[in-house]
């Protein structure tokens, strides 16, 4: 399949590919992280995640329309509004549905898992009774438009950058608030011994409570920024959640650094592929391949050496 | 079977159970539906194959499976690849620019039929198709799975990767397998016309003499020393294993049963339907048939078919008066019965009607709740990772 093509046009195949793949990784980085502090510490299974995603992604749209009809002078910079008005909304949610569901589920994972799959399906109708089937899509701000030419073939959209940007960034304050600060530990230690860090006057409700909304809330700027990207329906965000958990459980749940180099690999993988061969095959080979690996390596390519 | 081996395996309850099931399937609803619904109701007890296939896997062995799509689909798909070979006789395809192969194919630009749709030609090969195909691909995964001690959340995270799989190539080959249309307009069956009445009715009655084969399989499991053993491995897996015993068979075991009941599901439900399509491989069908035992009361066998014909029933006639409402109230049942119902329909039953049934056929208190209902609220309780 490569016989067709140039050296030089292959490198800027991968080139782009790649940098396709690097948008696509941060969607799965950003939606993965709230995933991984959810899922890998805690250990619920949220199948919700991707309605919160999408509940970001309205706030964004929403914010969006009231700049350009009330302030269209501020216009280019409401994206940042939005991401702050997404995390506080969709965490605020999360909190309320960790103390009215989650924390009587704790002992019972799988259960979690189709509660929040009940979650999922109330929140998707209701995007569409308050917002219709149709997919929205956000206009972007000028500074946001347009591309940067590296070379005559590969050409990389700003919109991209942005967003990884943004991925990086947060990724960097996640990993700063989950081991740099009082909190971080707090949470680490209610993961690795429960009822010790209870009896050393941890509230180990509260950390849990905080801990889901912050996983929601990062779901929320997730939404955010997939607005930058694509346009957002009220099933949008059950088209990434297998895609996501499958990037938890390769990276190894309860790592962070895991889940980062697991999407990198996923994504990377899916966009090359689809280049040569078609999207269905590349996504099919891509699933097969993380499955495979996960049957010779359950625990995931990063794992914490824990006691069980 | 003895006489003594017989009534072990259906105490008084169970038989009870049994016969009011067998007289409500096989007497009562044929006679007060009309066929139109009596096929419906034929389509959802298709679905109480995979739903009994989950509470063993669930249920009795904690192992939650979120692909019983997959093999649903499997069977379901054998099926129609036979029906539509003999609807796409030479005769019947002539206008197409390759006669004799499925319509789908030639528009598709296929001009030979591929290797793995010739076996299909045989109906002898289909039906064992229908129960063996699945049951070692179900081996395949079990295997990979269990034996290197994964289960809980990550088994059905795989599980369910498997069904997004499938689904995303079913769809992706459409020269193949007919694509998101699934495999249409299938029409006799070794030259009986499955369309009509007459066959519909055949097909009801053949879908129930399955499910009371299956029925007493899951029952004759649950009743042996396997059923025990699989209570104990989901109780305390380590203790099982510290006992002698190889965990990980057991599970496979239980997880091919489960897979084998949802194919037969499967075929039964192409032929009462007249097609099959992704639409019941994937995700979202997946984990709705997990619900279906989830109502029903994810240890009982009986529940399993009751969840199955009550949530579907109430999914029509919600989608047929309030399309809307539906997917709310859905998503009320997963929350609720996780919440508040974790026995579903077979815990309501034990708590609150058992003793007056017993009381019926002048039974003694004291005898009151089998063994079911005691492990059935400590399951729950203790359900681990």
């Amino acid at each position: 399949m490569f016989a067709d093509y140039s050296t030089s046009e292959l490198m800027s195949i991968f080139a782009m590919q790649g940098f396709a793949g690097l948008i696509l990784f941060s969607v799965f980085v950003l939606m993965a992280l709230g995933l991984a502090i959810i899922f890998g510490q805690m250990g619920v299974i949220n199948m919700a995640h991707g309605e919160f995603m999408i509940l970001g992604a309205y706030i964004t749209y929403m914010t969006s329309n009231v700049f350009a009809d009330y302030m269209p002078a501020l216009f280019g910079s409401y994206f940042f509004v939005a991401m702050i008005l997404a995390f506080i909304a969709a965490g605020a949610l999360g909190m309320l549905v960790e103390w009215a569901m989650i924390r009587h589920l704790y002992h019972r994972p799988l259960d979690t898992l189709l509660a929040t799959w009940g979650l999922s399906l109330i929140l998707q109708q209701l995007y569409r009774t308050i917002f219709g089937a149709r997919e929205v899509g956000v206009s972007l701000p000028d500074w946001l438009m347009g591309s940067i030419q590296l070379t005559d073939i590969v050409e990389v959209p700003i919109n991209g950058i942005f967003v990884m940007t943004l991925a990086i960034g947060i990724s960097i304050a996640i990993a700063a608030l989950m081991y740099k600060s009082r909190w971080g530990i707090q949470v680490r230690s209610v993961v690795q011994n429960r009822p010790m860090a209870g009896a050393v006057g941890i509230n180990t409700a509260k950390v849990d409570r905080l801990t889901f909304g912050l996983g929601c809330g990062i779901a929320g700027v997730a939404g955010s920024a997939f607005t930058m990207i694509g346009s957002t329906g009220p099933t949008s965000g059950q088209l990434y959640i297998v895609d996501t958990f499958l990037v938890v459980v390769f990276g190894g749940a309860t790592s962070l650094l895991g889940t980062i180099a697991s999407a990198f690999t996923i994504s990377q993988a899916q966009s090359t592929m689809e280049f040569f061969l078609s999207g269905s095959m590349a996504k099919v080979l891509t699933l097969l391949f993380v499955v495979f690996i996960l049957m010779l390596r359950p625990q995931g390519l990063f794992s914490l050496k824990m006691r069980k | 079977m003895s006489y003594d081996g017989l009534r072990s395996l259906l105490p008084k309850n169970d038989l009870l159970g049994f016969a009011v099931l067998a007289l409500l399937l096989v007497v009562v609803l044929p006679l007060s539906l009309d066929i139109f619904r009596l096929n419906l109701v034929g389509k959802y007890l298709t679905y109480a194959f995979v739903a009994l296939g989950l509470v063993l896997c669930w249920g009795y062995g904690g192992i939650l499976s979120l692909g019983q799509g997959v093999f649903f689909g499997l069977g379901g798909y054998a099926m129609a690849m036979f029906l539509k070979l003999e609807a796409s006789s030479p005769e019947n395809t002539a206008i197409q620019s390759t006669p004799g192969i499925p319509d789908f194919m030639d528009w598709n630009q296929i001009t030979e039929l591929p290797w793995f749709w010739e076996p299909f030609n045989s109906l002898i090969f289909t039906v064992l198709a229908i129960v063996i195909i699945p049951s070692i691909f179900a081996y395949i995964i079990g295997v990979a799975m269990f034996k290197r001690r994964v289960g809980g959340v990550y088994f059905a995270i795989i599980t369910q990767a498997v069904a997004a799989i499938l689904t995303i190539l079913i769809i992706g080959q459409q020269g193949y397998t007919g694509g998101v249309n699934g495999i249409t307009d299938l029409r006799t069956l070794k030259g009986w016309d499955i369309r009509t009445d007459e066959a519909k009715y055949a097909f009801y009655f053949l879908c129930v003499f399955m499910l009371f084969v299956c029925l007493f399989i899951a029952q004759y499991v649950r009743k042996s020393k396997l059923g025990r053993l699989l209570v104990a491995m989901r109780e305390m897996e380590d203790r099982v294993r510290f006992s002698g015993y190889d965990v990980s068979n057991f599970k496979i075991f239980v997880f091919c049963l489960g897979s084998a009941f949802a194919a037969i599901g499967g075929a039964m439900f192409t032929l009462q339907v007249g097609f099959m399509s992704p639409t019941f491989v994937g995700i979202v069908p997946s984990i709705e048939m997990v619900i279906f035992c989830a109502v029903g009361g994810r240890l009982s066998i009986l529940g399993a078919v009751y969840g199955t014909l009550v949530v579907n029933w109430a999914k029509t006639t919600f989608s047929e008066s309030f399309p809307e409402l539906w997917l709310f109230a859905m998503g009320a049942l997963f929350i609720a019965v996780v919440m508040a119902f974790p026995n579903g329909l077979a815990g309501l039953y034990n708590k609150y009607a058992a003793h007056h049934v017993e009381k019926l056929l002048g039974k003694k208190k004291g005898q009151s709740p089998d063994a079911k209902a005691t492990v059935g609220t400590q399951g729950v309780a203790h359900e681990r990772q």
